[in-house]
């Protein structure tokens, strides 16, 4: 392009008049002073706040989501076995040494009380009610919910999300559902999963490691444990499921700021979920030992 | 045929941060029109508020008789099905193949026969040329392909609006003329409503029906597109004509100072430079609200640039011999 010369110049002055219809000129600077009010404490309470409220309607919408037909069954086989591929290993490898340690510790403070023929029951329950849930927690909750958080949370920055919004497609139905039964339904599997491999542990750290009788081993879990046992822990185990998924969809669907906000989603997701589970964890057994009537001996 | 989009009144503003405000304009039914403005100035902000998926603080967005504003999360995603919107990067979904990906909207949507939804996935990815490409992944193709893609998806439900976010952002300007001629053809063959956000001002100039730009939080302009082209209006004209003197600076806007300073420097603002023809559709007809070239500038007693609305059509502008 050559530079304007003077002949352009005069043609343009004589072509342009005013336009017609614009609006108010530029340049006003009204806009951006205006701007940037607030900050300090009560904005940061009010946000914290904010955060709370926007993950209960999130939770709400979801369980809305549960409900609504067409339940997404292909999206849910998927989940359920993607979820499970990634936790099944884990979950039997840290339940060994996790029912092993049980063993040991209690095997050498139930023998100092002087109560030896109890201490298959004391593995067995503290398996069952406690170990088992927990390391179900900590599984899906690492592997399971951090996938689901980073997966949607990619997809979220990629617009994916919101192409599916602008499609005619709840996301919180087509994607969160199927993962929050997903979710569960794999931590009830891994929690009996996590139960037997933990109670074999045991059994095999206090047989033959610490000498104890299979026989007193097997009463002493018939005399004290019962089915009430089994039954909070898979209560457990599935509300942690849901928790967990419901947790890392929230955090993966409000990523923001490219990849690196995709990674922050994911820490504060795992974080906020082994928080919640555990504190979760406590209420349940509490309320546990109110409404059952335990065993006596 | 195409549905025509009201804004009265948008407001919309992040965290006390206005984006902009008071944009007021219609989108003329069957018509394109594109959405200009320096980079960081909502534009893809408007586009996402105009779908309902960001809340806008004030004003109404009226389609059909209904205020997208207003709506309930359900209304809104059966309105929703009115649009066909082409994100900046296609936002295809990673997991699934190309054809999968355009057959997804007929899928959830339609009880069509997998045969139905085969014919018509064929003849949209044929109309974005990306026969041969159905089995691939988004991740295994160019960018360019990935955004006919998404156009192709776009279009599968036989949207009333199309919105554009950028349709040339990425692209060579080889693929960035196919597309603008696709855009031309689907408004032709379609009538749908096309509204198009983009800094190209190859574009801006020969592809539109209507044009506007925003500009420091509010639309400074809006209307047919030779009012704008002929239009001595500062920021209109330092935009649509790629200057850099003028109101708009390399960070934000230029501050008084600097302005006086430019105007005490004697700086002159360069002439106009022509208006081109528009774009053609390329079977020959008319577009669809085609309107004989100049006649705007001719009622409303507007003397256009020397040199305008000659050569071939839609060839990219060049000073004519006029002006050298």
């Amino acid at each position: 392009m050559s530079p304007p010369t003077g002949t352009g110049r005069s043609a343009s002055n004589t072509s342009t008049s005013t336009s017609t219809s614009t609006s108010s000129g530029p340049g006003s600077g009204t806009g951006k002073l205006a701007a940037g009010t607030g900050g300090g404490g009560p904005t940061r309470l009010t946000s914290g706040l904010r955060g709370f409220g926007h993950f209960f309607a999130f939770c709400l919408d979801a369980l809305r989501g549960l409900v609504r037909r067409p339940f997404q069954v292909r999206e849910f086989v998927q989940q359920a076995w993607f979820i499970s591929s990634v936790s099944i290993l884990p979950a039997a490898l840290v339940a060994i040494p996790f029912g092993a340690v049980i063993a040991l510790q209690l095997g050498s403070l139930v023998r100092q009380l002087g109560a030896q023929s109890f201490t298959g029951a004391t593995s067995v329950l503290a398996v069952v009610r406690e170990a088992s849930p927990i390391v179900t927690a900590l599984i899906i909750a690492g592997a399971g919910g951090s996938a689901i958080c980073a997966d949607l949370g990619a997809r979220k920055i990629r617009e994916e999300l919101d192409a599916m919004e602008v499609l005619g497609i709840d996301p919180v139905h087509r994607l969160v559902a199927p993962r929050i039964v997903a979710a569960a339904l794999v931590a009830a599997l891994l929690n009996g999963l996590v139960s037997v491999v933990g109670v074999a542990g045991g059994y095999f750290f206090n047989v033959v490691m610490q000498g104890g009788t299979p026989g007193a081993y097997l009463a002493s879990f018939q005399a004290l444990g019962q089915l009430s046992d089994l039954a909070v822990g898979e209560v457990k185990a599935v509300l942690f499921g849901a928790v967990a998924a419901l947790v890392a969809s929230y955090h993966g669907m409000t990523a923001k700021g490219g990849p690196k906000g995709v990674g922050d989603a994911v820490n504060q997701s795992v974080v906020l979920t082994f928080m919640l589970l555990f504190a979760l964890n406590f209420v349940i057994t509490a309320v546990y030992f109110q409404l059952v009537p335990q065993r006596g001996m | 045929m195409g549905v025509e989009v009201r804004v009265e009144g948008l407001t919309k503003s992040f965290g006390g941060q206005p984006v902009w405000s008071d944009v007021s304009l219609t989108l003329p039914a069957g018509e394109i029109s594109v959405l200009l403005g320096p980079s960081g100035t909502g534009k893809s902000v408007f586009l996402k508020t105009l779908v309902g998926l960001l809340k806008p603080d004030r004003g109404a967005i009226w389609i059909e008789g209904r205020d997208l504003a207003r709506l309930s999360e359900r209304a809104l995603y059966e309105v929703r099905k009115l649009f066909g919107v082409l994100f900046q990067d296609g936002a295809l979904f990673g997991s699934m193949t190309i054809y999968d990906n355009v057959a997804f909207p007929l899928r959830e949507h339609t009880r069509r026969s997998e045969s139905e939804i085969r014919a018509v996935v064929h003849e949209k990815l044929e109309m974005v040329g990306l026969l041969g490409a159905e089995r691939k992944l988004p991740g295994e193709i160019s960018g360019g392909m990935r955004k006919r893609a998404g156009l192709a998806r776009a279009l599968v439900l036989d949207p009333q609006i199309i919105l554009f976010d950028e349709p040339d952002s990425g692209l060579d300007p080889v693929r960035t003329a196919y597309l603008n001629q696709l855009i031309i053809d689907l408004n032709q063959q379609t009538g749908a409503t096309f509204l198009i956000v983009t800094h190209d001002i190859n574009t801006a100039r020969t592809v539109p029906d209507n044009i506007g730009l925003i500009y420091h939080g509010h639309l400074a302009m809006f209307g047919p597109r030779e009012m704008l082209l002929s239009s001595t209006e500062p920021v209109v004209r330092q935009f649509l004509n790629a200057q850099r003197i003028g109101p708009i600076g390399m960070a934000e806007e230029k501050d008084s100072d600097e302005l006086r300073a430019e105007a005490e420097a004697g700086v002159e603002l360069p002439p106009l430079p022509p208006i081109p023809l528009q774009l053609a559709p390329s079977d020959g007809r008319p577009r669809r609200a085609e309107q004989s070239p100049g006649r705007w500038c001719e009622e409303h007693d507007v003397v256009p640039p020397a040199g305008s609305f000659q050569g071939v059509r839609g060839s990219v502008w060049q000073p004519t011999e006029a002006l050298r």
